[in-house]
């Protein structure tokens, strides 16, 4: 058989394949790095084929040896380009970072690495992960490829497509607002955002530091459980970062949801469009003929979301993004003047949704504004917050679809943020309680995917694992949206 | 008497001595090559994430029970944001709205009188980098970046500036003697802004106030406030108005200057760091903190003076450095051991030798200093004084020797053969023939001039080279004399 068709069979089916000697790591980091050279959505920034291949050759040396081989031993896997690898660029998709490249590994890249993963590719996102339409990168917008004249979602919607592409079996997203989440309803692929603590941040380019969490993109719940086993854990450069025991959540997608309550928000759900709600509705049913219960729960606050998600994040961004001045690294615009001259025409290269995102962020933190806005936002926060805990008391799980729509044409929303933003009001109140949640298709309306979103109990990712993974067995997978690619690169799913 | 009263507060901030910066694992460490102290955390690199250092939270844990400040149970770590080359992130880590420590004092004497000037809170932050002025370039030292501070904000109830020179004084003694700070002004890790202003006499409201800034010497703190509220005085007599802005001491012009740059008023957007969770200090380590609080410099030259038998001015001067006051009380205690002395006979004896022979040896620098000769070898030296092997005078020979060589006391004694003669045989056998060769003295004294006694010890001590044993001398030339 060949590489493509092990590449095509998944995080888990590659990573088996290699460790049964099926198939060399070389060779299926060829064939990735081949279909990524040739990406047609425009999902990828940078291929790092030397390393990777240098990579993929040790751990075939390693097998030969009779060496224990790690968890994603030669399983070629993508990164979000706001995540810093030693000796890569890292742009963030920002004219600001352009050329720059990280002289250091994040914690979940080293984590990636030690687990024998092969980085082949940083993907393209929003610049500097703000968006929900992968349209404010700098270097162009990525197409869905369900449907090249929609977006993918954003921010992360090179990880998102470039897995639903399958250019890669699986990539690492960031998640401040929805970012992965989105993306993976409209690309009809499983992502979890992790339990606010529970990844590391540290070498995550920064967005907003109290809601950033990096997360995986899979085509399954259990490839995206052998992904997020290798990236979870306490990490002591970064505060923030809990020490909370791990689970088996490869073994959690096959446990069933016997006995699962699901708690859905019912007037959550009139905002979402005919479409998605009668797959909501689908999903909810399929994980009650699979054994849980239905019941009624109310979030009062969430509707305050948006609102309070567009003044902690943007107040956030504009301390995390004081840094890119000009002065160490990345670019510098001179044009004459002093100094002051030089950081005005060196930030004045961020984008439109960036600066936007700043002069918010800046004005919520200013003497006289704080209160109003930063500090009662927060306030909000913790309602939103206490309206969990009490929906926890009578449900393990909070349905709701993860995006309203499914993928909007590419163009659509650029001149209107606002219904740009209210393209997350389902994301954003998870991020905000700073809770586990993950996307995972609920079947397609129209032909375009449609995503679930379940919220959990914090550091409980267990049982959302097992809920993705009894929807997957109850709907079967997705058909592939690409066509037989390179080699004998199948539309099957996991075929063995 | 001028009608006008000066108002002035100081803002110290002093460098935590740990080994590490504030939130990464570089070295603290002044004087390396220019960006070599460096990570991605104190270079503000994209992605990199600050990790409070616990043991520069001990150390200011330290300095709060020193000053008696308030420790807050949960404190919180701020960002206070500004553009300027020397701060990498665009923001510095600092605190605001819940210090780690409020009030305290500084304990201080102003003209021998104990006073105490009231502080009004204690925060940490991390140091910026070091722009550098390198051929008509300005480039960037990133090796400070991120080293700890504790920020020491007093009340403005400093009056002059010498009561300012006596508040920093004192202020730096007790964060050196406990090991907080270095107390180094030069190397820029204890450094003080002043908050100036004058108001006429009487009066409570206080007047527009000046800061002074980068003021390097405790002359110069004096000097530049003193200046400065002459300055102000005479501007408002002279029916002008005093600008709020932000002065510098020029030392050759004598006078303080405004400094360059327009004045903005800056609006730093405070607000929690969203990297860092609150600061919990609980009682457990507050109380282990206050365990290895060492002793303050006033309570130790309370305690000499007490137990000692130290005057207020020696127990001064031994108690101006740590190091010398540890070496002092090494001899002390050294002494009183080998000797079998009483701590407060022992105490001054050993006072008077360290002040008198080895402080002149003595070289210090910041904290640490190098002594001529290690306290036990002193302690020695000064017991075979006690035990009457050699007498005070050998013993500064003797001294001079080991600050040469290095070698023990005894050694150098046995060598040289100075240990003293306290044969009385001997010694009475050169007495007989001093009196035989001084008759018209020995008359004198006979006659009732016993002040030529003096002479005797003189010439018995000159004929055996000093080692004859003071008081065996003189008790054998009395008893000789007396026997007629
Ligand atoms: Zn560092």
């Amino acid at each position: 058989m060949s590489a493509g068709r092990w590449l095509d069979a998944g995080v888990v089916g590659a990573a088996d394949a290699v460790a049964a000697g099926a198939v060399t790591a070389e060779a299926l980091v060829g064939e990735a790095l081949g279909r990524l050279r040739s990406d047609p959505h425009n999902a990828v920034l940078h291929v790092d084929g030397e390393a990777a291949l240098e990579a993929a050759q040790q751990v075939d040396a390693a097998r030969a040896a009779g060496e224990a081989l790690g968890p994603l031993a030669g399983v070629p896997v993508a990164l979000k380009d706001n995540l810093c690898q030693r000796g890569t660029p890292t742009t963030c998709a920002s004219r600001l970072l352009e050329g720059w490249v990280a002289p250091y590994d994040a914690h979940v890249v080293e984590r990636l690495r030690a687990a024998g993963a092969m980085l082949v590719a940083k993907t393209n996102m929003d610049e500097f992960a703000m968006g929900s339409s992968n349209e404010t990168s700098a270097f162009g917008p990525v197409k869905n490829p369900w449907d090249p004249a929609r977006a993918p979602g954003g921010s992360s919607g090179g990880s998102a497509a470039a897995v639903a592409a399958r250019l890669v079996p699986g990539a690492l997203g960031s998640d401040t607002g929805g970012s992965v989440r989105q993306p993976a309803a409209f690309c009809g692929l499983f992502a979890l955002k992790p339990t606010y603590g529970r990844v590391s941040r540290y070498g995550l380019v920064a967005f907003a530091s109290s809601l950033d969490q990096v997360g995986p993109f899979a085509r399954s719940a259990r490839d995206g459980a052998r992904l997020f086993a290798a990236i979870a854990g306490r990490d002591g450069r970064d505060a923030t970062s809990a020490d909370a025991p791990s689970a088996d959540w490869e073994g959690a997608c096959a446990r069933g949801v016997e006995g699962l309550r699901v708690g859905v928000p019912r007037a959550l759900l009139e905002g979402a469009s005919a479409g998605v709600r009668a797959r909501i509705d689908a999903a909810l049913e399929a994980l009650k003929d699979a054994g849980a219960t239905l019941v009624d729960v109310t979030l009062p606050h969430a509707k305050h979301g948006v609102s309070v998600y567009y003044l902690v994040a943007p107040a956030e961004a504009s301390s995390n993004l004081a840094r890119f001045d000009g002065v160490r690294y990345g670019l510098r615009v001179e044009e004459g003047g002093g100094l002051d001259a030089m950081y005005e025409a060196t930030r004045a290269r961020f984008g439109p949704e960036v600066k936007r995102r700043i002069l918010l962020g800046t004005y919520a933190l200013s003497a006289g504004y704080y209160d109003a806005y930063y500090l009662r936002a927060q306030k909000v926060r913790t309602l939103i917050r206490r309206d969990y805990d009490a929906a926890f008391e009578a449900c393990d799980v909070v349905a709701t679809p993860t995006a309203p729509t499914v993928a909007f044409p590419l163009g659509e929303r650029t001149d209107d943020p606002l219904t740009m933003y209210l393209s997350d009001v389902y994301t954003l109140p998870a991020s905000l309680a700073g809770l586990p949640a993950i996307s995972t298709p609920a079947g397609l309306s129209e032909g375009l995917p449609t995503g679930l979103q379940l919220v959990g109990r914090a550091f409980d990712e267990a049982t959302l694992f097992a809920a993705a993974g009894a929807l997957e067995k109850a709907f079967g997978p997705l058909p592939s949206p690409v066509p037989a690619g390179p080699g004998e690169h199948a539309g099957e799913e996991g075929a063995s | 008497m001028s009608a006008w009263e000066a108002v002035v507060g100081l803002e110290v901030h002093a460098q935590l001595r740990t080994r590490t910066k504030l939130f990464c694992a570089c070295p603290n460490e002044f004087g390396a090559p220019p960006n070599t102290h460096v990570c991605p955390v104190c270079l503000g690199l994209p992605g990199a994430l600050p990790a409070p250092n616990e043991a520069a939270i001990d150390l200011a844990l330290r300095a709060a029970l020193a000053l008696g400040g308030e420790v807050r149970e949960r404190s919180v770590f701020a960002r206070k944001s500004y553009f300027y080359p020397d701060l990498a992130k665009g923001y510095q880590i600092s605190q605001f709205a819940l210090p780690i420590i409020e009030g305290g004092a500084v304990p201080m004497a102003l003209e021998g009188e104990a006073r105490s000037a009231a502080l009004t809170r204690i925060h940490l932050e991390e140091d910026a980098a070091k722009n550098l002025h390198v051929q008509g370039e300005t480039v960037v030292d990133f090796n400070r970046a991120g080293t700890p501070l504790i920020e020491i904000v007093g009340e403005p109830v400093l009056r002059s500036g010498a009561e300012a020179e006596a508040y920093l004084r004192a202020l730096r003694e007790v964060l050196v003697f406990i090991g907080v700070n270095d107390g180094n002004l030069e190397e820029g890790s204890f450094r003080c802004d002043a908050n100036v202003s004058i108001r006429p006499k009487g009066e409570e409201r206080l007047g527009t106030r000046v800061e002074l800034k980068n003021i390097n010497s405790f002359r110069f703190v004096r000097k530049a406030i003193d200046h400065e509220v002459a300055r102000q005085a005479a501007l408002r007599e002279s029916g002008g108005e005093v600008v709020q802005e932000t002065r510098t001491w020029d030392e050759r012009q004598e006078r303080t200057v405004a400094m360059r740059g327009k004045e903005e008023a800056h609006d730093y957007r405070y607000f929690p760091d969203p990297d860092l969770p609150p600061l919990v200090v609980d009682a457990a380590r507050l109380a282990r903190a206050e365990e290895t609080l060492p002793e303050l410099p006033a309570a130790m030259r309370a305690r000499w003076v007490e137990t000692l038998g130290l005057t207020a001015q020696d127990a001064g001067v031994l108690a101006a450095h740590p190091a010398i006051a540890a070496y002092f009380e090494a001899v002390a205690t050294g002494l009183g051991e080998a000797a079998g002395l009483k701590p407060a006979k022992a105490g001054k004896k050993a006072a008077n030798f360290v002040m008198a022979e080895v402080l002149r040896e003595t070289a210090t620098e910041g904290v640490e200093a190098r002594f001529p000769a290690a306290a036990p070898e002193v302690a020695a030296l000064l017991a075979l004084v006690e035990d009457g092997t050699i007498n005070g005078k050998i013993a500064k020979e003797v001294f001079a020797k080991m600050v040469a060589t290095g070698e023990p006391p005894k050694t150098i004694v046995e060598r040289e053969g100075l240990a003293q003669v306290t044969d009385t045989a001997a010694i009475e056998a050169v007495v007989r023939e001093v009196l035989a060769a001084n008759p018209k003295q020995v008359e004198q004294y006979r006659g009732g001039k016993t002040a030529v006694l003096g002479f005797f010890v003189g010439q018995v001590m000159k004929a055996t080279r000093g080692q004859a044993n003071p008081k065996a001398v003189n008790e054998i030339l009395r008893a000789l004399l007396a026997e007629g």
